[in-house]
């Protein structure tokens, strides 16, 4: 009976250690919705992420600037990320020593825990300026804030697809070796797709980091409201914008930050839905067995 | 003639010696079955032949292992190669998650084999040969997890068939089947016997007396005794041989 009941406890106490911080979270969201609310109404949700000028003082309260930043400064992150990290996760899952293997995971990892401050700071003290006698203009940039974020979300994305690739079993392995097929072709034809799930996994967990990254990016990317040109301009994203203008913020104009967070936050939710379809994707489609 | 010759090998796994002055010759074309309670050190034997041991770190060996007369841990020996004339079958199914296609045609490829008819001519008779065939010849585009452990373990001798390799090492094939499952493995190393050089581990003795020609018996690393199967099983040689056989201990 006693027993009986302690089981009870213990299944009801998760359940609501469980709902209760989804209910923290919708909270959250509601609160976020409600002081975005009034833009949406009246400035309009069309012409709040359409309009192209962001102007507070005049009641100007576009966003498009800078969804167009978010999403070019993340890309580009992740277009220099990706096959980086891939690289070196190979490496350390299949190719380093062991020995290597044990300084460079620690260490990689330890990347992942340095505040993005200090990303930020070394941009502003070392990128900007080589950028600007690089290539000119003033170096706060695009380039800059994806280089920055690059350097960010590698660790994650490393830690993660060597993670994946290292738990995929050593049968598999030795099954390609036996057949006579060299190391190269075994990473190439069976660890690397059997490792595709964590690897897309870890790459979603590297593309949140960048679109969420804040301080580092208004550090470095100049923060202008303008749609790039080339990757030397200087953009704004949207979690700068909110970070940037929160402190004196009144009326619509707070009202306009807010929505901007929901802005933020719908396209996460997209670009993460987007992730997981192909995660889903390609899990169903291993399940099945076409790797 | 020896396909191959193995001359005082001995194999340590850190500190701990494993395969103690191992000497045994394997002719050509006949199968050889290696029985021996469990942890004697068949597996680690086996896997010196196609030196799968070299992806163990703590694995050391010395001695010589000699195939078709050339050392095969001589540096100048190509790994690669060495395999793919060495095929193997492991102890447990281990197909790859890939289609039943996929998997057979996985070694052609490798191996630079590009033609599509070549390839699917290939797979067919790799898996008619593995007794596969009928049994999955409706459905080679499915994953090949979904197969029985049975089936598994048959596509992947279908696999290991499928490169042509000159020797096929067997480590307790049918360990996991059914009897039904077992025959028709057992069949197939019939049927292979003349092509190919069959070494076989087993924990069975019937099947070591269906299925070879000579026979090894292994214990605590060493080769206590190699003899033709049916003399070991009538007439063995040693008193610890034939305590095993007849099951008294192991
Ligand atoms: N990777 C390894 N590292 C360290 N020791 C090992 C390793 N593999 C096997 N051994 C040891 O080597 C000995 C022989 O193992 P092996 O797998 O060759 O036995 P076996 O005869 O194949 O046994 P079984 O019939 O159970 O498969 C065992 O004592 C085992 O503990
Ligand atoms: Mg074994």
């Amino acid at each position: 009976m006693n027993k009986k009941l302690g089981e009870y406890l213990i299944e009801k106490g998760l359940f609501i250690t469980a709902i209760f911080s989804i209910i923290i979270i919708l909270l959250i969201f509601a609160f976020v919705f409600r002081e975005g609310l009034p833009i949406f109404q009246d400035f309009g949700v069309l012409n709040f992420i359409f309009g192209m000028e962001w102007a507070p003082s005049d009641g100007q309260f576009g966003v498009f600037t800078m969804i167009i930043g978010s999403l070019c400064i993340t890309l580009l992150a992740l277009i220099m990320a990706v096959p980086l990290s891939l690289l070196c996760a190979i490496f350390m899952a299949e190719i380093a020593p062991s020995g290597m293997r044990k300084i460079l995971k620690p260490v990689i990892e330890t990347l992942a825990g340095i505040p993005s401050v200090v990303y930020g700071f070394f941009g502003l003290i070392v990128m900007v300026p080589l950028i600007r006698v690089q290539f000119g203009g003033t170096g706060f940039s695009m380039l800059s804030a994806s280089i920055i974020l690059t350097v960010m979300i590698l660790p994650t994305i490393i830690s993660v697809s060597e993670d994946a690739m290292r738990s995929i079993p050593h049968e598999y392995k030795e099954a390609s070796l036996a057949l006579g097929a060299t190391q190269w072709q075994t990473i190439k034809n069976v660890i690397f797709p059997a490792s595709v799930p964590g690897i897309i996994t870890a790459i979603i967990l590297g593309m949140g980091r960048a679109i969420g990254e804040t301080l580092a990016v208004i550090m470095v990317a100049g923060n202008v409201t303008q749609i790039p040109q080339s990757i030397m301009d200087p953009v704004r994203a949207l979690t700068s914008n909110i970070a940037l203008e929160m402190g004196y913020a009144t009326g619509l104009h707070y009202n306009a930050l807010f929505g901007t967070a929901v802005v933020l936050f719908i396209m996460i939710m997209v670009l993460l839905v987007i992730a997981n379809y192909y995660h889903y994707k390609k899990k169903v489609v291993i399940g099945g067995g076409y790797l | 003639m020896n396909r191959i010759e193995v001359e005082n090998l001995n194999g340590y796994f850190d500190d701990a010696h494993i395969l103690k002055d191992i000497n045994i010759k394997i002719p050509n074309n006949s199968v050889t079955a290696l029985i021996g309670p469990s942890g004697c050190g068949k597996s680690t034997f086996i896997r010196t032949l196609n030196r799968m041991n070299d992806l163990i770190s703590g694995f050391r060996h010395d001695g010589a292992v000699y195939l078709d007369g050339a050392d095969i841990y001589d540096p100048k020996i190509d790994v690669v190669d060495l395999r793919k004339r060495i095929g193997m079958v492991f102890q447990k199914p281990n197909p790859f998650p890939k289609s039943i296609f996929d998997n057979v045609a996985y070694g052609l490829k490798v191996h630079g084999i590009t033609e599509k008819d070549i390839i699917k001519e290939r797979v067919e008779e790799s898996l008619k040969a593995a007794a596969l065939w009928d049994e999955v010849k409706e459905k080679l585009d499915k994953s090949a997890m979904g197969l029985s452990g049975g089936q598994q373990q048959r596509l992947c001798i279908a696999r290991t068939i499928a490169i042509e390799p000159e020797v096929i090492l067997m480590d307790e094939p049918c360990s996991a089947l059914d009897p039904i499952s077992t025959t028709k493995i057992e069949d197939l190393i019939h049927k292979l016997k003349n092509d190919y050089t069959i070494i076989i581990v087993t924990h069975n003795m019937q099947q070591a007396t269906r299925v070879s020609k000579h026979t090894s018996f292994f214990l605590h690393g060493e080769i206590v005794e190699s003899n033709l199967t049916e003399r070991m099983f009538l007439e063995p040689e040693d008193k610890r041989t034939e305590d095993y056989i007849t099951g008294r201990f192991g």
